[in-house]
């Protein structure tokens, strides 16, 4: 078993890049994922890594640099948080269309306004339908692992899409945990060099990002939406890949004491450890309650979801950022969505909670499946309940 | 035409990379000045390319006019794709992982609103960080693709259809033409040229220059637009040469910092020769004209004593 070390998570993961053999890095500093892009351009000013480092004017710029070191061959990586994800946004559109596997680490951050460097999943799910492949980690090691496998399933010629990596801002980017490092020869074991289908290269020239009319935008659109799909397989592939060579199980919608729980808490990302903690104190009272997170989150993994809900009469998820005038929050609707046209489908309450920062305790989760209990029993009809809000 | 010998065209590469059935306008000085360009480079560069006029008329799949790799992302980053494409490719080399040794040139190229104004920041990072890459702004005074919007490199005087002539603003266009050659210059790139297809072999020559120079270049080509300036399609070359002889777009390089006239004339046209052509321009009144002759004299005195300044330097 490999050496343990003690370490910040976002200095985890510029090691993980290391790792991975990046070629380009183009990014602009954005609290709280500043730590992770300082630390990869000392490993190139240090001769560690051997990767082009460019330091943009602004995070358009930065995923529009992406575009280019992508499309010409190397292996990228960014990150970003919040304000700079939402500048990115016209242009993570265009990198999936262009098929170009730019792995980005988002260190989720709430979207201004009121100005907040805190957490929470407001930025991400701004872009939820860009068309990248988005996973969340809950704690270092996974952010870790992730990083690594998410080089691998982007740059699979059966996906060939950009992934993201959320982890939480401050609560996971700043925190210095234990991690489980993996050597550069095993790494290179599981993780073999990026070679792209097509790049810029004018022995063989090809023209990207053409104008897409009328006859053939359909079709376009048709063909991305089934390989965003289609990565799903693949996602699990490599998890399952993963696990073996290194032990450590990865599946795309984790599950904690749901054994014949009644009433299951939905969340994603760090916050699911301390549900984790309100999950056993209820276990401990008798309650049938467990844990489920989602760990995929684009593309969404409706069949593994629904697996999950044989004998569950309610479902309270915790939703992290507001979908304003919604039907639920924007994770709470997509599952209302999955689980609609099943048989006996549980009971779905939306909660929001955790914005900008906002701890969500262990007695805030108990709170939440006694009320979505209570909700469910009496039918209540709602979109979505803001908790914790001070009067 | 006038003077038709001095072009001496038989002396141009035939080979160029843009294959002919794009869609351009007719008399479009654009494609003019991107086949000239084309000449000079053969087929060893890579192109970012704006969303614009260029980019649509020579890219609807399935068709591509390209012969040499093209990547078009969006409106605004030509710049900042093209520094990706050369940091990729520059890495890629040092790696040993790029299929290619030999010396590619990266170009990126956009319009004026892609340069002037929504491009302005990408292109300011992009030189400020160094790229060896040549950025060509093919400035055609307006937002010609989505149909005739000024922008700030729209001359003074003149109508677009978002700086119309009216009864309460008989002028047009009242801002001056914003000089970005000035701003790219500021950067203390290399090497920054103005150039136009109505002098192909200045436009060569300098394209050559600036690919050949190690660091980013700036090439700002002057491209008449027959359709957006109101005016028939095959005055686009004359119309050039005329803002040449007339000093309205003067031809020059800032070669490390050191400005120098490429072309000059003892004799300048008066500013009324270039304007009359152009319907963007007739609403104007003598006094109007007046003044745009005052501004463009004063311009060109500027423009010269820099030269000036430069040759005592060079002594």
């Amino acid at each position: 078993m490999a050496k343990r070390v003690g370490i910040e998570v976002s200095l985890a993961i510029s090691e993980a890049v290391k790792l991975a053999n990046v070629d380009a890095i183009a990014a602009y500093p954005i609290t709280p994922q500043t730590h992770i892009v300082e630390h990869l351009s000392e490993l190139v000013a240090d001769g560690e890594l051997d990767a082009a480092f460019i330091p943009v004017e602004s995070e358009h710029s930065a995923m529009s640099v992406c575009a280019g070191t992508s499309a010409a061959g190397a292996r990228t990586y960014t990150a970003t948080s919040s304000q700079g994800l939402a500048l990115m946004n016209e242009i993570l559109y265009i990198i999936p269309a262009l098929r170009l596997p730019v792995v980005m680490t988002i260190a989720n951050r709430a979207i201004s306004g009121p100005i907040s460097i805190w957490n929470d999943h407001s930025d991400i799910m701004g872009v939820r339908d860009t068309g990248w492949i988005a996973v969340f980690a809950e704690n270092g090691q996974e952010a870790f692992d992730l990083s690594l496998m998410a080089f691998k399933i982007a740059e699979d010629h059966r996906v060939l899409l950009p992934i993201s990596v959320n982890i939480d801002g401050f609560t996971l980017s700043h925190v210095i945990e234990p991690h489980e490092f993996l050597g550069q020869e095993e790494v290179d074991k599981f993780l073999p060099e990026y070679k792209p289908a097509v790049q810029l290269n004018p022995d063989a020239p090809v023209s990207m990002g053409t104008v897409g009319i009328p006859e053939i935008f359909t079709e376009a659109k048709k063909c991305q939406d089934e390989v965003l799909k289609g990565s799903e397989a693949v996602v699990k592939e490599v998890f399952a890949e993963f696990g073996e060579m290194f032990g450590r199980e990865y599946k795309v919608v984790e599950t904690y004491r749901s054994e014949g729980a009644e009433t299951l808490l939905m969340t994603m990302g760090s916050v699911s450890e301390t549900a984790m903690e309100a999950i056993d104190k209820m276990r401990d009272e008798g309650k049938a309650v467990g844990l489920i997170r989602l760990r995929l989150w684009r593309p969404f993994p409706v069949e593994a979801l629904r697996a999950e809900m044989v004998g569950v009469k309610t479902l309270a998820v915790i939703d992290r950022a507001v979908s304003f005038g919604g039907t639920g929050g924007p994770v709470a609707s997509e599952v209302r969505s999955a689980l609609y046209s099943i048989d006996q489908a549980p009971y779905v309450a939306s909660f929001i909670a955790g914005l900008g920062g906002r701890d969500i305790t262990i007695d805030d989760f108990i709170m939440v499946v006694g009320q979505a209990e209570r909700m469910a029993a009496e039918k209540e009809i709602h979109q979505y309940k803001m908790i914790g809000v001070r009067e | 035409m006038e003077n038709l010998n001095v072009y001496a065209a038989k002396l141009a590469p035939q080979q160029e990379s843009l294959a002919p059935g794009h869609r351009a306008c007719q008399g479009c000085a654009e494609l003019l000045a991107v086949r000239l360009v084309a000449k000079t480079l053969g087929k060893d560069y890579i192109i970012a390319n704006a969303t614009g006029c260029l980019e649509i008329v020579t890219s609807s799949f399935p068709h591509s006019a390209w012969e040499v790799p093209w990547i078009h992302v969006a409106f605004e980053n030509a710049a900042a794709v093209a520094s990706g494409v050369e940091a990729g490719v520059k890495i890629l080399k040092k790696k040993g992982k790029y299929p290619v040794d030999r010396k590619i040139t990266i170009i990126a190229q956009a319009g004026d609103g892609g340069t002037v104004d929504i491009g302005l920041q990408a292109l300011s990072g992009a030189l400020e960080r160094g790229h060896d890459m040549v950025y060509i702004c093919y400035d055609n005074e307006a937002y010609m693709n989505t149909g005739i919007q000024r922008s700030s490199a729209t001359p003074y005087g003149a109508t677009t259809t978002t700086s119309p002539a009216g009864e309460a603003s008989p002028l047009g266009q009242h801002t001056m033409k914003k000089n970005v050659v000035e701003i790219a210059a500021a950067h203390n790139i290399p090497y920054v040229a103005t150039a136009s297809p109505s002098y192909p072999f200045d436009l060569m020559q300098k394209v050559r220059k600036a690919a050949d120079t190690p660091g980013p270049a700036y090439i700002h080509c002057f491209v008449p637009c027959p359709t957006g300036w109101r005016m028939a399609p095959n005055l686009a070359v004359s119309i050039g040469r005329i803002a040449v002889e007339s000093k309205v777009f003067p031809l020059y390089e800032i070669e490390n910092g050191e400005y120098k006239m490429t072309v000059t004339h003892k004799n300048h046209r008066p500013v009324i020769d270039y304007l009359k052509p152009q319907g963007r321009f007739r609403h104007l009144s003598e006094g109007n004209i007046a003044e745009i002759q005052q501004q463009v004299d004063k311009s060109y005195d500027r423009l010269l004593k820099k030269v000036k300044m430069s040759q005592i330097e060079l002594d």
